[in-house]
């Protein structure tokens, strides 16, 4: 199908493009990678009056390590721009040495060209449930950073996404960043997913960051995503865990979240799948061994 | 930059498949159907159009993208090449030999689709281009026709060729 009609403006920037939206309210929307938007057009499941094109801005894009002192001290964290393209996201060198889960998450997003275009900015902004860089976000403390018409907001992943498509930016807003802190030496992560063809969104799929000292785990934070109208942090689970009771994590999982039932794939398939990779991650981590997570594919096999 | 107030048509200018072009585009058209409508090259395959079933990928400032999933207007200053651009330079004809002598294609739909893609992984020399990471590469482009064990084997020759050459040149 093709898309709709409508007008196109490529400003040059950020203040152009609030000014826009501002201007034309619910008529305009930001096109960022374009790779959920331009598919919603030639489907006609939207019908924006206006698209602002935020590819021409300057400084959008990019990742850089700020604040604290270099070498993961606590205070520091690293700033990707909202336009960074997910391969970018993943193989930057920064994000390579300091946030190794959103390294492990990147080759699980879509294809190589959908990454290519795809936007971290367009992903959380857009807050499909089945998605990495929400979960990843949560996982990892991640402050959404937004400027609208008055000004810049941070709003703390946790009270970002709010539902199905649904997170607190305000109409007109336009996410500039996402920060992630850097996280100390003793910290461990671990990322699993399982889809049913390598690329597809994730059945199900976890992002996990904690502390580990003296053998033990500590600060431990679980994120499931596909189970929920959101990302969903596992609370009870994570305790239970640091409680080295994995099998009273598993149980208390089934109250901490609500998987969607469709016809391809049961809720009570995606209860006993997000158990599996909880028992999976629970299991790495709490070994002495390196920091884990899968740099493969998903798929079935093996469960 | 004409695009830069609002408007359902705007004019564009880039470089496709090596040489200097502009258009009038319409701002809803995507850049496969200018491709295919106002440039003829229809080698730009298209299916589903919303970005599942890679027929439609080109190369854009190097980088493999859905031609249905940018708009036209969206290529104004960049760099185009499609497969006809891949052919005439000779960049892929390893590649496009070895499909040939692997049997990897039948109807050829997905094939430049294919192509892109692969050449995409195999310009980049830090890749292992192992058969697993091909498949993987390669999970983004649907083929109806030929079980995908033929192209991962055109693709794995090439690299392997190519890794060679690479070799007894240093
Ligand atoms: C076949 C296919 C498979 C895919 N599989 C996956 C997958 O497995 N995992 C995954 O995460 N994604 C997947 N995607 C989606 C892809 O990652 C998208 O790129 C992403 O969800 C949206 O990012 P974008 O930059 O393309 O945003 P766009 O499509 O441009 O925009 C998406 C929405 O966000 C808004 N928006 C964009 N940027 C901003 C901003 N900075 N501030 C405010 N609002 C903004 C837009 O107005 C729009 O409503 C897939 C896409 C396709 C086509
Ligand atoms: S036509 Fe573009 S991906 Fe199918
Ligand atoms: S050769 Fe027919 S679709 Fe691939």
């Amino acid at each position: 199908m093709k898309a709709p009609d409508f007008a196109y403006v490529r400003p040059a920037s950020l203040d152009a493009a609030l000014a826009l939206l501002a201007e034309h309210g619910e008529d305009a929307v930001p096109l960022a990678g374009g790779q959920s938007l331009v598919t919603a057009l030639n489907m006609r499941l939207a019908s924006p009056r206006l698209l602002v094109d935020l590819n021409a801005i300057p400084d959008l894009a990019g990742v850089s390590e700020a604040g604290g002192q270099e070498g993961g001290q606590e205070g520091g964290f690293v700033r990707i721009g909202a336009m960074t393209r997910h391969r970018d996201v993943g193989t930057a060198s920064v994000v390579r040495e300091r946030l190794p889960l959103l390294a492990a998450a990147m080759p699980h997003i879509a294809h190589p060209a959908i990454r290519n275009r795809g936007t971290i900015g367009g992903s959380v902004a857009l807050a499909d449930p089945a998605t990495e860089w929400p979960a990843c976000c949560l996982a990892a403390g991640a402050t959404i950073v937004a400027r609208g018409c008055h000004g810049e907001r941070r709003i703390a992943a946790e009270d970002f996404f709010l539902g199905l498509y649904a997170t607190a930016l305000e109409p007109g807003e336009i996410v500039t960043a996402v920060e992630f802190p850097v996280p100390g030496p003793d910290a461990v992560w671990g990322f699993e997913e399982l889809s049913r063809r390598h690329g597809d969104y994730a059945l199900v799929g976890l992002a996990a960051t904690g502390r580990r000292a003296g053998g033990r785990l500590t600060d431990l934070r679980l994120a499931f995503f596909g189970v929920a109208d959101r990302p969903v942090l596992a609370r009870a689970a994570a305790a239970a865990v640091e409680a080295g009771d994995v099998a009273g994590a598993q149980a208390a999982l089934a109250g901490e979240i609500d998987p969607p039932d469709d016809p391809a794939t049961k809720a009570a398939t995606r209860r006993h799948l997000a158990r599996v990779l909880l028992g999976r991650v629970a299991g790495r981590l709490r070994e002495d061994a390196a920091p884990i997570g899968t740099v493969r594919g998903g798929g079935l096999d093996g469960v | 930059m004409a695009s830069e107030s609002p408007d359902r048509e705007h004019a564009v200018a880039f470089t496709l498949n090596g040489e200097a072009v502009r258009a009038r585009v319409p701002a809803r058209m995507h850049l496969g159907d200018l491709l295919r409508g106002t440039f003829g090259l229809t080698g730009v395959h298209l299916g589903c159009e919303h970005g599942v079933c890679g027929a439609c990928t080109i190369l854009v400032d190097g980088r493999a993208v859905r031609a249905c999933l940018m708009l036209g207007v969206q290529a104004d200053g960049a760099t185009v090449e499609t497969v006809e651009g891949l052919t005439e330079s000779g960049r892929i004809g390893d590649l496009q030999d070895a499909f040939h002598a692997r049997n990897a294609l039948q109807c050829g739909y997905c094939t430049p689709g294919m192509l892109v893609t692969a050449a995409e992984l195999l310009a980049d020399e830090t890749a292992a281009a192992s058969r697993e990471e091909i498949r993987a590469v390669i999970s983004g482009n649907y083929c109806r026709c030929t079980g995908y064990h033929a192209i991962v084997d055109a693709i794995a020759t090439t690299a392997e060729a190519r890794r060679n050459r690479r070799e007894t040149a240093e």
